[in-house]
Parts: C-alpha cells; sequence; structure tokens
C-alpha cells in the first residue's frame, strides 16, 4: 500500500471555524438582504393568517398530535445511544485486534461488545413484538 | 460602433462580455502577483481556508445548477422540453431565479413565532453548508514551485480525527432547521410536515450509523496496522481504497454491497427526497413545512437541501466508492503534482455528479412512499440487515477471517430479505385491511338480503 496518509499536517478545527464563520455571515447577508431590499409590502388580515387551502382557519396549530411521534423518539433515543456507543467501542476493538500482537484484552473488548450487542437486539426484538413499530 | 452598441444593449451578450473582461483581469492580477501570493498557498492553514471559500462557492454554484439539472431531468422523464428560455439551453435560468427569490416579497405571517420562523431556515442553511469540510477532496500534492522533500500539502479543509461522527452529526443537525420551521410557522399542514419529517430523519438515522459502523469497521481492517486508528478520518477511509497491486480494486462497496445500498436509501430519506419525500408532499400537505415561507428563506431550504445532498453523496463516495480513486490508475492516487490533486478533485466531483444524478432518476421515478410503509422500511428492514451485517464485520475481524466472506454475508442478508418479504408481505395497512373486511361483511349481508327475497 502506497503512504497516502504520510504526515499530513494536522489541521486541527481552525479551518471549520474560519468556514463556520463565513457560513453565518452568508446565510445573515442573505436574510438581511431578502429582509431589506426595498419591495412592496402590503398587509391583511387575511394575508397574515395561515395559509391552509384558503380555509377559514380553525384553532391553533399546537395541538395534540399522535403519540406514535413520541415513541419513535424515544426508539431513536436509545438506539442512537447505542449507535454512539459502538463507535468508540469499534475504535478499542479495531486497536486491540490489530496491534502486533494482539492485544491480551481483546477477547474481552469482544466479548463486552457482543454482550451489548445482544441486549441491544433482544429489545429491539422486543419491542417489534410489543407492535411498537407498528404505523398503521 | 454600432455592433458594439448592440453587444451592449444585449443582456447575455453584455454579461458575458463582462465576465470575459473580469476574468481576463484576474487572471492577469493572480499572473503578476503570483510570486507574492506563492507564499500563501504554500501555507497549509491559509490553503485549507483558500479551498474551503472556493469549495464553499462551488457548491453554491452547484446547488443552482442541480436546480436546473433536476428540472432538466424531470422534463427529459416526463418527454417535456423542461426550462429552455432563459440564456441558451435555459443555462442563466438559476441567475433568473436567484434574482427573483431574492425580490419577491418577504412575508412573515403575524401568527408566527417570529425568532424561530427566521432561525430555521438559517440553521437549515448553515448546517448543510458546513459539512464539507472533513472532505477529502485532492489528496496530497506540491505545488510546482514548493521543494521536492518539503512537507505536502493536503487538499482538504480540515483533517480531525472523528471526521465520520463529525459527518454524522451535522447530517443529522438537519431535522432541527424542518421541525423549528414547522413548529414556528404555527401552521397545521407546516406542522404535520415537520412531524413527519423529524420521525422520518431520526428513524433513518439509525440504519445509517449502522451501515456507516460496519464500514469503518472493514477501513480499519483493511488499513496497514499503524494506521488502522485513521479510519474514522475520511482520508483513512480513501486511503483504505487506493488500487492495489494485490486485486483490482479495494472499494469498500465490492466487499459490502448490500451496505452500500442501505446507505444509499438512508442517504435518500436523511435528504428528504422523494420517494421520502413526505415532509412536503404537495398533495397532502401543501408544501409541509415551508408552506409559510417565501423569498429567499424558502430559497435558503432548498440551498440547505441540495447542499446536504451533495455532501452526503461525498460522504458515501469516500466511505464506499473508493473517493478520488480509480481502478488501476495508480499516477492519479500516489502522484503528488498540482496536476494530480485537480484530476482527483475532478474525479470525487464526477462521482458526487453520478450520485447527484441518480438521485434525481429516483426522485422522479419512484412514487412516494405511505408513512407506515417508509417506518416500516427503516425499522423492519433496514435496521435488521445492518445489525446482520455489522455483527458479520465485526466476527471477521475478531477471527481474523478473509475479508471476502462479508460479500457471502451481504448476499445472503439480500436472499433473506427477499425470501422475508415475499412470505410476510404487507402490501396494505391495518386500516386499509380493517375496512376491506367491513366491506366484505357489507357485500355478503346484502348478497343475504338480495336472496332472502328470492
Amino acid at each position: 500500500m502506497t503512504s497516502i496518509l504520510a504526515e499530513s499536517p494536522n489541521l486541527g478545527y481552525g479551518p471549520i471555524a474560519v468556514l463556520l464563520g463565513v457560513v453565518f455571515a452568508v446565510g445573515i447577508v442573505i436574510l438581511l438582504l431578502t429582509h431589506y431590499l426595498p419591495k412592496a409590502t402590503r398587509h391583511g388580515p387575511e394575508k397574515d393568517a395561515a395559509y391552509e387551502s384558503g380555509m377559514p382557519i380553525v384553532g391553533d396549530a399546537r395541538q395534540r398530535f399522535n403519540v406514535k411521534f413520541y415513541l419513535v423518539a424515544m426508539m431513536f433515543l436509545i438506539f442512537d445511544v447505542e449507535l454512539i456507543l459502538m463507535y468508540p467501542w469499534a475504535m478499542a476493538f479495531l486497536k486491540s485486534r490489530t496491534s502486533e500482537p494482539i492485544a491480551d484484552n481483546a477477547p474481552m473488548i469482544f466479548w463486552v461488545g457482543v454482550v451489548f450487542f445482544i441486549i441491544v437486539t433482544v429489545g429491539f426484538i422486543y419491542e417489534w413484538g410489543k407492535g411498537i413499530l407498528r404505523y398503521d | 460602433m454600432a455592433l458594439i452598441r448592440a453587444i451592449i444593449k444585449h443582456p447575455i451578450l453584455s454579461g458575458l462580455l463582462a465576465v470575459t473582461i473580469g476574468g481576463i483581469v484576474v487572471l492577469t492580477l493572480i499572473v503578476a502577483f503570483l510570486d507574492q501570493i506563492k507564499w500563501v498557498l504554500s501555507d497549509q492553514f491559509w490553503f485549507s481556508n483558500i479551498l474551503s471559500l472556493a469549495i464553499f462557492g462551488g457548491i453554491m454554484t452547484a446547488v443552482a445548477y442541480c436546480i436546473l439539472l433536476e428540472r432538466k431531468i424531470s422534463a427529459w422523464i416526463q418527454d417535456r422540453y423542461g426550462p429552455n428560455r432563459v440564456g441558451p439551453l435555459g443555462l442563466l435560468q438559476p441567475l433568473a431565479d436567484g434574482v427573483k427569490l431574492l425580490l419577491k416579497e418577504d412575508i412573515t405571517p403575524g401568527h408566527v413565532d417570529k425568532a424561530l420562523f427566521v432561525l430555521a431556515p438559517f440553521m437549515m442553511f448553515v448546517v448543510a453548508l458546513i459539512g464539507f469540510a472533513v472532505v477529502p477532496w485532492g489528496g496530497t500534492f506540491r505545488w510546482p514551485w514548493m521543494d521536492a522533500d518539503a512537507t505536502p500539502l493536503v487538499a482538504q479543509v480540515a483533517s480531525i480525527d472523528i471526521a465520520v461522527i463529525y459527518l454524522l452529526a451535522v447530517g443529522s443537525m438537519g431535522v432541527y432547521g424542518v421541525v423549528l420551521g414547522g413548529w414556528a410557522s404555527n401552521n397545521k399542514y407546516a406542522f404535520y410536515g415537520a412531524m413527519r419529517a423529524a420521525a422520518q430523519m431520526i428513524s433513518y438515522e439509525i440504519p445509517l450509523g449502522l451501515v456507516v459502523l460496519t464500514a469503518v469497521i472493514t477501513v480499519g481492517y483493511l488499513l496497514p496496522v499503524d494506521h488502522a486508528m485513521d479510519c474514522l478520518r475520511l482520508e483513512g477511509a480513501v486511503a483504505a481504497q487506493a488500487p492495489h497491486a494485490a486485486s483490482w480494486t479495494m472499494w469498500v462497496v465490492f466487499y459490502h454491497p448490500v451496505a452500500a445500498l442501505l446507505m444509499f436509501i438512508a442517504a435518500l430519506a436523511e435528504a428528504n427526497r422523494a420517494p421520502f419525500d413526505l415532509a412536503e408532499a404537495e398533495q397532502e400537505l401543501i408544501g409541509g413545512f415551508h408552506t409559510e415561507y417565501s423569498a429567499m428563506k424558502w430559497a435558503m431550504f432548498f440551498l440547505g437541501e441540495y447542499a446536504h445532498m451533495i455532501t452526503s453523496s461525498a460522504f458515501m463516495v469516500c466511505l464506499f466508492w473508493g473517493g478520488y480513486h480509480l481502478p488501476y490508475c495508480t499516477w492519479l492516487s500516489t502522484d503528488e503534482s498540482a496536476l494530480a490533486m485537480l484530476c482527483r478533485i475532478g474525479v470525487i466531483g464526477a462521482k458526487i455528479a453520478i450520485f447527484i444524478g441518480a438521485y434525481m432518476v429516483v426522485r422522479w421515478s419512484l412514487p412516494r412512499f405511505r408513512f407506515d410503509q417508509l417506518m416500516r422500511l427503516a425499522w423492519k428492514s433496514l435496521v435488521p440487515m445492518g445489525l446482520v451485517i455489522l455483527a458479520a464485520q465485526v466476527l471477521i475481524v475478531y477471527y481474523g477471517w478473509p475479508q471476502w466472506i462479508s460479500i457471502v454475508v451481504n448476499l445472503g442478508v439480500l436472499v433473506l430479505a427477499a425470501i422475508a418479504s415475499l412470505t410476510n408481505a404487507m402490501p396494505i395497512s391495518g386500516r386499509q385491511q380493517s375496512l376491506l373486511i367491513k366491506e366484505k361483511a357489507a357485500r355478503e349481508k346484502e348478497y343475504e338480503l338480495q336472496h332472502a327475497g328470492v
């Protein structure tokens, strides 16, 4: 393999911060331009109302909605935390496996991951069986 | 004189003339002051910032032309002409659209939450446009005036060691723009669109994360031992897929074809693109979360969406499709001249363009999913498939098996999924099923009534 990763300087987060500043500035300039450019603006009760296909508005939009959306969010929370935990675990696992010779704690790291994976999978199957994943 | 006057009066020709003269002036200035700007170009920090500005401008332009391309492709698929009035082949259409959007009336309806209403498009815009910073555009190279043994520059904005997690994080921030926009609008359509978008985007984050983790572990296994920890850097992922003497190519997609497919599907859903564009389903929700937006605020949502498409395509290209490498092209992969760097940027750009084209053809070919189908696809097929592929990859690394076993696992997962979908076919929702049962009972009752009198 050719050494493409060879001695590249560590750039760090500096250029990302600069880019963030530039994007912020461009976004703010666009918002200011579109707000302050001279345009014909006329307000009225009908124009300022919410657009709901021309129907008279019934009530407010901030009302109760289906509990399914909360369930999705909870499922996401569980699984995303699992995934985020898996990334550092994968790094430790790769490090233990790819070092020469293989690190002594490699089986330990592997089995910890397997147990975690199995717990999450069993939880997933339980949720599936409970019907939380049904949306109809 | 008459000719010059005619050229100046003609809007397109005068624009072209201005652009040509401006370009000549800028080029002359660059050539004249090349010695003065050499050190700026040779310094990694300044080069990174110049590159980031150039790519920022490039992506803004590309986004404008993506919208034109999208309209052209939709026209081609639906057997129409598409935009062809503004400029030759409609090529000045994005410019006209931009000017129109900037000069349109910017309505802020009376009932909205003003701060969040302004914040939402801004957030979408910012989040979508900072993701490209960690993408390796051109590898390492040296300018012609640099010493042969000088430290090579990296044609990349930032080289951070958690680039993959950075991209995942920035990608999932996009959901804030959508939800804030829908909530602040205080409009029922916008609110439902935002709710749908939130549920969809967070659901497809799970298979995306699983598949990316699989690719990261594969890359760590393929990289040489002393670079295994570089697998969370995107340039590490790209370096692992360089053309190799032992095999004609080492792209991860050949080891994990199904995982690459899952990632494409998840990226489509993350970008809120058809067939997953329930958040802005025109027939049901008017415009979804951007119903109440107009002028440039509306355009910022679209800039964000298309920029997100470009970034996620670059992510896919780097993790699965070899980044800037091509099979057999060792010159392209290893040469450290500025020309090779430009060629590499061209290659990765071409690959991204192919993905953008695929996004557009998919959008105009497939009908929209229903919400329960969408969630079933995410949770009941993509997540189990991703889990199996991830487990197989972990086992391969732990037991030191050859990497080609993952191809067998991938195809096996695909076959199993096909069998499962054919045996457990659920083409209709439970609600429709109960309606059908009711209908059938009513029909039977009617039949009995008809025949009772005979």
